[in-house]
């Protein structure tokens, strides 16, 4: 009955501490900072002035180009600065700045919490709306969600995959969404549904979240169309690639889109963002995060406006314990280490993880014993080892012809090894150097 | 509030499998084969063990602090392994010396001139063995048989091996039937009740080092099932053809080390291929070339020369035989 992905896939601790956490509030904070980059795609052009007064919901960046999202205001208040400032990546890019005055809303905004569950909008309407409301893939990928909800010319989509795995240790912010708002949820899923013209959607859940799987189960049965698919717990099966095998059996080819095999797939968050953007006439101005680590006194899951500092969602979790010697946002297997706190929530931050120190640092490295754990590991057919002597050796035409292309990042390798080789790290130089290559030899 | 962050890439997390943890299992492993060879060689069995580990781990470790003047490795254990594997492949009564010349052979040469673990092309404790059979062909086939609890070591009463009797009298010309008289009986064969290596002759105490592993994924069956598989069938095929000629396969997978090469010589990680298929073709390999060794060869046995034969292949196998990549073959949906 639990189906997954057949080849590689590991199983890290759980570490679900806050799977019992209901979704919280975290009360305004003074400020917000609100990157204008908060997607894959270009960078939206801000259309407020230093001084202007905004409201919660209120456009502040107008998407640049097909390939970009709307940025709204999280809060209301005043625009105090717009400037470059460090965001979680680290790096400086432009934001902008708002003094939180009270907490006025666009009018347009339905705020009751009454589910709406007909859909009374046409495809190119939900698209639409979609795209105004600034809506991006919630799971970490940040891609404009508009353009994955409009299936090009000569392509054809017969099925929707809701990815509800959360395969990543800790984040628990899908599996809250899905237990609190399954009914939102499952009309957001009949929304794209209707947006992709397609009759039939699969939720996929993984075992370790019984509670989710039977919530959606039963509420799926008012729905037309929806199934729920349990997956046995493994890792990365939140992978696109590797969910759409799980719980379809089609592969999709190398180098290749969901689209190719007739699939999308979309976040189980951003199905929510869908209903409250289609139902609602909600911009993506807050999200649900989870914060969490061994050492915290009060780990939970916060729904937090956009560009609130993550200093204030530890400060929300009981504070910063004294041992803490990594902050991660994101998964363990895939988020990014903080250099500092002091950093806006974007729309893309699924988890703040706290380790403490003694989980912090990676072991010694030691001499590769060729025992091949990272090729078993490996979800996409690959050979770590390979990949990462290759690049390590520069022998960047090779690593390209052993596929390191195909790499979708997801560390099994770097995790699984006993050696405690770093294989991502390579990899991903190799990884970066290659596509630099092809994208060269494309242009000229 | 000041502390000071840990930045690096992805991922945050390790598995808690190490390469000390790794050999320590393969160690406990062994442990039942080492019981059992102390149950039927006596003192000799643990001479040849601690002399064998010793001279392993220090040769290593010399080797390192005053030659290469590198940080020294023989935490990791694996200096260990090969000494414990070192010392199950020779006989019980072997003297001292030989033994540490086989270890400086086995870490010395076959090992660190490679640089060190991870990078020897062949098995070093077979290196040492093969090394010490060619070199000292007297003392390493004179084979103590078991009798209870023995405190005698190099002054053991000695014997050939089941393969030995088998080997020597087929070239006489007796019959297998007649043969079979010789040797002990199959059940005491897989209890080890016969002459031969100190660590080869207990193939269900190896068995049981063997499950422990794939229990705990130190190796996977692949190895282990290829060798033993394609040589039932192989000698299979000549016992149905000619049973008066040749050994029933079971004996054949009982005796002469084909145990101890298939579960734990073939399946060093370093020397034998990483995809299941390429274990599978060089397990099967090995299987054949025994075969064709005990059948048609100069030596009764076989296993050692098998397994560096196709060691030698490792490299190929790696480079030709590659996993399925996902999404190779493009489907329509």
């Amino acid at each position: 009955m639990f189906k997954t992905f057949p080849k590689g896939g590991i199983h890290p601790p759980e570490n679900k501490i806050t799977a019992d956490k209901a979704i919280t509030v975290l009360p305004l904070p003074s400020a917000v900072t609100v990157p204008l980059n908060q997607h894959i795609g270009a960078p939206a052009i801000p259309v407020v002035e230093k001084g202007a007064a905004v409201k919660a919901g209120q456009i502040i960046g107008q998407a640049k180009g097909f390939v970009s999202a709307n940025i709204h205001s999280p809060v209301s208040g005043k625009v105090s600065k717009i400037e470059p400032v460090a965001d979680t990546t680290g790096y400086k890019q432009m934001a902008i700045v708002i003094d939180v005055e009270g907490d006025e809303w666009i009018e347009t905004t339905d705020r009751s919490a009454t589910l709406v569950k007909e859909v009374t909008m046409t495809r190119e309407q939900i698209v639409e709306r979609c795209r105004e409301c600034g809506l991006v893939g919630l799971g970490g990928a940040t891609f404009p969600t508009h353009i994955k909800m409009t299936v090009p010319a000569g392509k054809k989509c017969d099925m929707l995959i809701i990815n509800g795995v959360e395969c990543e240790p800790y984040l628990t912010s899908d599996h809250r969404l899905m237990v609190e708002k399954g009914a939102e949820v499952l009309t957001g899923v009949t929304i794209i549904m209707k947006a992709l013209g397609v009759s039939s959607a699969v939720v996929g859940i993984e075992a370790n979240k019984p509670d989710a799987i039977s919530q959606l189960t039963s509420l799926a049965g008012g729905f037309e169309g929806i199934s729920v698919q349990p997956l046995r717990v493994k890792y990365p099966q939140g992978g696109e690639k590797q969910l759409i095998k799980a719980c379809t059996g089609r592969e999709v080819p190398s180098g290749g889109l969901p689209l190719d095999v007739g699939v999308v797939v979309q976040n189980v968050g951003t199905a929510f963002a869908v209903y409250e953007a289609v139902q609602k006439n909600k911009p993506l101005i807050e999200r649900v995060v989870t914060v969490t680590g061994k050492s915290l006194s009060q780990p939970g899951n916060f729904l937090v406006r956009i560009g609130t500092s993550v200093t204030k969602l530890i400060e929300a979790a009981g504070g910063m314990p004294g041992d803490t010697g990594k902050i991660v946002n994101g998964g363990p297997m895939m988020g990014k280490a903080l250099a500092m706190t002091d950093v806006p929530v974007t729309k893309g931050t699924s988890g703040i993880i706290l380790f403490p120190d003694s989980e912090s640092r990676r072991d010694e490295i030691m001499p590769c014993i060729r025992c091949g754990k990272c090729s078993t590991a490996c979800a996409m057919g690959l050979e770590p080892w390979l990949l990462s002597v290759l690049s390590e050796k520069t022998m960047f035409e090779k690593a390209e012809a052993e596929k390191i292309t195909d790499c979708m990042e997801c560390g099994a390798c770097s995790y699984t090894c006993p050696a405690k080789r770093p294989l991502l790290d390579y990899i991903r130089l190799g990884k970066a150097t290659v596509l630099k290559m092809i994208r060269e030899r494309i242009t000229k | 509030m000041n502390n000071i962050l840990n930045v690096s890439p992805s991922p945050h997390q390790q598995s808690s499998e190490t390469t000390r943890k790794l050999m320590f299992g393969v160690v406990i492993a062994l442990l039942p084969a080492l019981a059992a060879s102390v149950y039927y060689f006596g003192i000799g069995a643990i001479i040849v063990t601690l002399t064998s580990v010793l001279a392993c781990v220090a040769c290593e470790f010399l080797i390192q602090k005053y030659i290469l003047k590198t940080k020294t490795s023989i935490s990791d254990g694996s200096a260990v392994v090969t000494g414990l594997l070192l010392a199950f492949n020779v006989p019980s009564n072997l003297p001292v010396l030989i033994i540490v010349i086989g270890a400086v052979i086995s870490i010395g040469v076959a090992k660190m001139t490679f640089g060190g673990l991870g990078n020897n092309p062949f098995n070093p404790a077979l290196v040492g063995r093969v090394f010490l059979l060619i070199s000292f062909p007297v003392q390493m086939t004179s084979w103590p048989v078991p009798s209870g609890f023995k405190t005698g070591y190099t002054d053991a009463v000695t014997g050939a091996t089941p393969l030995g009797i088998i080997s020597e009298g087929v070239k006489n010309g007796e019959s297998i039937a007649v043969l079979m008289d010789k040797v002990p009986s199959h059940m005491q064969l897989f209890y080890g009740y016969m002459g031969g290596s100190m660590g080869e002759v207990a193939a269900a105490a190896l068995i049981l080092g063997g499950i422990f592993m794939i229990w705990r994924k130190i190796i996977t069956w692949h190895i282990p099932v290829a060798v033993l598989a394609s040589a039932a069938l192989f000698t299979g095929i000549l016992w149905m053809a000619d049973p008066a000629t040749y050994a029933d396969p079971l004996f054949h997978l009982l005796t002469g080390g084909m145990m101890l090469g298939a579960i734990f010589m073939a399946t060093d990680y370093v020397t034998s291929p990483m995809t299941p298929k390429g274990m599978i073709i060089y397990g099967t390999g090995i299987g054949v070339i025994t075969v064709l060794i005990r059948t048609w060869g100069a030596y009764p046995e076989g296993v050692s020369f098998a397994i560096l034969i196709m060691n030698a292949f490792v490299p190929l196998l790696n480079m030709y035989i590659k996993p399925r990549r996902f999404g190779k073959e493009v489907m329509n949906g």
